[in-house]
């Protein structure tokens, strides 16, 4: 059983400008001792979708009824959108879920010293006396790399600097041991020598702390670094997902693909700079069919009226004989882009190796009929690559 | 030293801006009952940037680059040191620039801001945003002038020329980035400081706007002066990187040179900082400890020996000055040499 399973979340705004649609018919789990990143551009969902987890988006946020977020702990789970009172909603604001975000100095009180925030989030959740509390909240400090935690702990936000305010806040968050913990781009505001510090840090809290995280960034080299699964949002979907060697390494969805060619690379100066073409549309100008289509190299007419279904690549492509009925719609104009020769069609439009790492499986080049390779499995919602993947099999088949 | 600062000049006779032991200091506090103390923001610094370079600055937040960009404009004080301009068609020495001076300084020296959203009126239309300059400056004679050098311009940055009319708060970040790079080279600048220009913006349009920056770099014969907190970013664009740290200028090479073969600790520690985009080399190098000392308390000695992993007592003691490590490739380091190896 997951610890955390997101079910067809849809999530619009009541605004004045009519109903936006943050999040559109997003699923995701995350189990315990996990780490899934969710990566996207900004105004793509992250956030709001986190925030969904704690009921936390304001009250002209109206959510499908179809939508269910289920969280379980040791005994009993909990259907998070059914809860309305605020004594309920505890177990997901800083009870079991824990939440850490970009920007530690606004996340502060400014008048109230560290330690007095952090002891006082214990006797309300946990039921520790102030003075067990205080105890913890010390050893807690410690425990994330503060030096001198007592004196820190009676210090200010203003007092620290930036690094350390997010250790502290780290250490915030994790001091009532949550089961979940969402990161909301935790080490964005941060220099890089103490991002990586920050990154370490988090790294060594997982293996010990053994929670589920939620990380939310828009940067892939810290997804690369810290995560075991990922999704990739776009305009409120989430557009691919699977594991991240599988995503980074051989991605499938053409936004996916266009994200990693647009990210200068350190290892290879001579690579061009590929931006993704066009601006992401405006809320209120959602596409209709695949969100993406609007700037998407290797669109197809189907593609603007259809909305495509997840299917798997990498290793599980290879069990997938027929993918979609509603394929069929565009298929018939789908071969001259697509490709025909399965092996090419493998190279260009699934699959397409981007190159990253130098490891074993790299050079075997995965998806070309490499089955064993542990760990790339992922999904991705885009027809053209589906097809290519259904055409492959087929012709293995045969 | 004699002999250091002939190279120097040499090298100088082909660059737009020389500065030479630049520094800008601030006084802070001094209150009623507070001692007034100086941060020292820029201390000592030699740079000079070759004409028709792209040239990067890095380093951490506090570490003086938007501070040195600044002063390069002489848009902030100057407490001591010299900078000098030379284009080609003018020399211009800004610690005795007089004001009429300054003024046509500004229409050659131009700033690019971080943050679109920030940088632009919200009460202007595109097309006033981009003309302020010229307006400001005087530098057209009638508004059919202005309108054909903004449409020009925002042309040449690949703006909509219908979108003229409009407000602000109707483009993304992207196209507003492109209008204020239209607003900053209106005035047709040779020298460009383009601060954190990219670092507001979503990856997928950070690879647009570095493009166009390129583009335009060759199209219109500038300069940049590009500062950035993201190395990966320098590596692309810049053909030469200045890494700062604590107001210090502690390397300076051409970027390749830079990257393949980093030496002073601080640069090897930035380079390794950058997480991989590899999810199985999941990064095993150098960490550095501790953070950026304080600018108004710096240690004494090297300003990184607080956090360098190799500082021995000398390093503590006595701070290292700039010298060459190869053509072009300076290193503020007492050890760089037996650190090589």
């Amino acid at each position: 059983m997951a610890l955390l399973s997101v079910n067809n979340l849809t999530l619009q705004f009541d605004t004045d400008e009519g109903r936006l649609t943050a999040v559109e018919d997003v699923s995701f789990e995350i189990h315990a001792g996990e780490v899934l990143g969710l990566v996207g551009e900004s105004g793509s969902g992250k956030s709001v979708t986190a925030k969904s987890i704690m009921k936390l988006n304001p009250d002209n946020a109206v959510y499908d009824p179809a939508s269910s977020i289920q969280l379980t702990l040791d005994d009993q789970s909990i259907d998070v959108l059914s809860l309305k009172k605020g004594r309920d909603l505890r177990v997901v604001r800083g009870g079991a879920v824990s939440m850490i975000f970009q920007e530690p100095m606004a996340s502060f009180a400014p008048a109230i010293t560290i330690g007095a925030q952090m002891v006082e989030q214990l006797v309300l959740h946990k039921g520790m006396t102030e003075r067990e509390a205080t105890t913890v909240s010390i050893e807690m400090l410690e425990r994330v790399g503060i030096s001198d935690a007592s004196k820190r702990f009676a210090q200010y936000a203003f007092e620290l600097s930036g690094g350390m305010r997010q250790r502290a806040m780290i250490a915030m968050a994790l001091s009532t041991r949550p089961k979940l913990l969402i990161a909301d781009e935790p080490t964005t505001a941060l220099d890089v020598t103490i991002q990586a510090q920050v990154i370490d840090l988090m790294k060594d809290l997982i293996a010990e702390f053994q929670m589920g995280i939620l990380f939310i960034t828009h940067d892939l080299g810290v997804i690369a670094q810290t995560a075991d699964r990922v999704a990739v949002m776009y305009l409120g979907k989430v557009v691919e997902q699977g594991s991240v060697r599988g995503v980074i390494k051989r991605p499938a969805h053409p936004y996916t693909r266009g994200l990693i060619n647009a990210l200068p690379r350190i290892d290879d100066l001579d690579a061009p700079l590929t931006p993704v073409a066009g601006d992401i549309p405006s809320p209120l100008e959602r596409p209709s069919g695949c969100v993406f289509h609007t700037r998407c190299p290797v669109m197809q007419p189907a593609c603007r009226d259809t909305v495509p279904a997840m299917t798997s690549h990498g290793v599980e492509a290879r069990t997938v004989s027929v993918i979609g009925s509603d394929l069929d719609t565009g298929n018939s104009d789908s071969g001259k882009n697509a490709g025909q020769k399965p092996g090419q069609v493998m190279g260009q439009d699934t699959g397409q190796d981007t190159g990253i790492g130098t490891g074993p499986d790299a050079d075997q080049g995965i998806g070309e009929g490499d089955t064993t390779a542990p760990g790339i499995d992922h999904t991705a919602a885009c027809f053209v690559t589906a097809r290519a993947v259904s055409q492959a099999s087929k012709v293995e088949v045969s | 030293m004699t002999a250091k600062k002939n190279d120097v000049a040499t090298e100088h006779s082909a660059s737009i801006i020389v500065a030479r032991d630049l520094s800008v200091h601030f006084p802070i506090g001094g209150g009623l009952f507070q001692r007034r103390q100086m941060l020292k923001a820029v201390e000592g610094v030699n740079i000079a940037i070759p004409k028709g370079s792209f040239f990067g600055l890095v380093g951490e937040s506090g570490s003086g680059k938007t501070t040195l960009g600044r002063a390069l404009l002489k848009a902030n004080p100057i407490t001591r040191g010299e900078v000098t301009y030379h284009d080609g068609e003018v020399d211009y020495d800004l610690g005795t620039l007089p004001k009429d001076k300054l003024r046509e300084y500004r229409t050659r020296a131009q700033l690019i801001f971080q943050d679109p959203y920030a940088a632009l009126s919200p009460r202007m239309t595109v097309r006033d945003i981009i003309a302020e300059p010229l307006e400001v400056m005087n530098l057209t004679q009638s508004r059919e002038e202005t309108d054909e050098r903004v449409r020009d311009i925002a042309g040449k940055c690949r703006l909509n020329l219908e979108h003229l009319r409009r407000f602000p708060h109707a483009f993304s970040g992207g196209q507003r980035q492109r209008i204020s790079i239209a607003r900053a080279l209106v005035s047709n600048p040779r020298f460009v400081v383009a601060d954190e220009s990219v670092a507001a913006l979503d990856v997928s349009i950070q690879a647009d706007i570095l493009n166009l920056l390129k583009a335009l770099q060759q199209e219109l014969g500038l300069t940049y002066l590009f500062i950035s907190h993201d190395l990966s970013v320098v590596a692309h664009i810049c053909d030469h990187v200045a890494v700062m740290y604590l107001g210090r200028l502690v390397e300076s090479a051409p970027t390749r040179e830079l990257f393949q073969r980093p030496r002073h600790p601080y640069t090897k520690a930035l380079l390794s900082a950058i997480p991989s985009l590899d999810p199985d080399r999941r990064n095993t190098a150098q960490k550095l400890t501790g953070e950026i000392p304080s600018p108004t308390n710096p240690p004494p000695g090297c300003k990184f020996h607080t956090r360098c992993p190799h500082a021995v007592s000398r390093c503590r003691e006595e701070e290292p000055e700039l010298e060459f490590a190869g053509t072009s490739h300076e290193v503020s380091c007492h050890r760089w040499k037996e650190l090589d190896v």
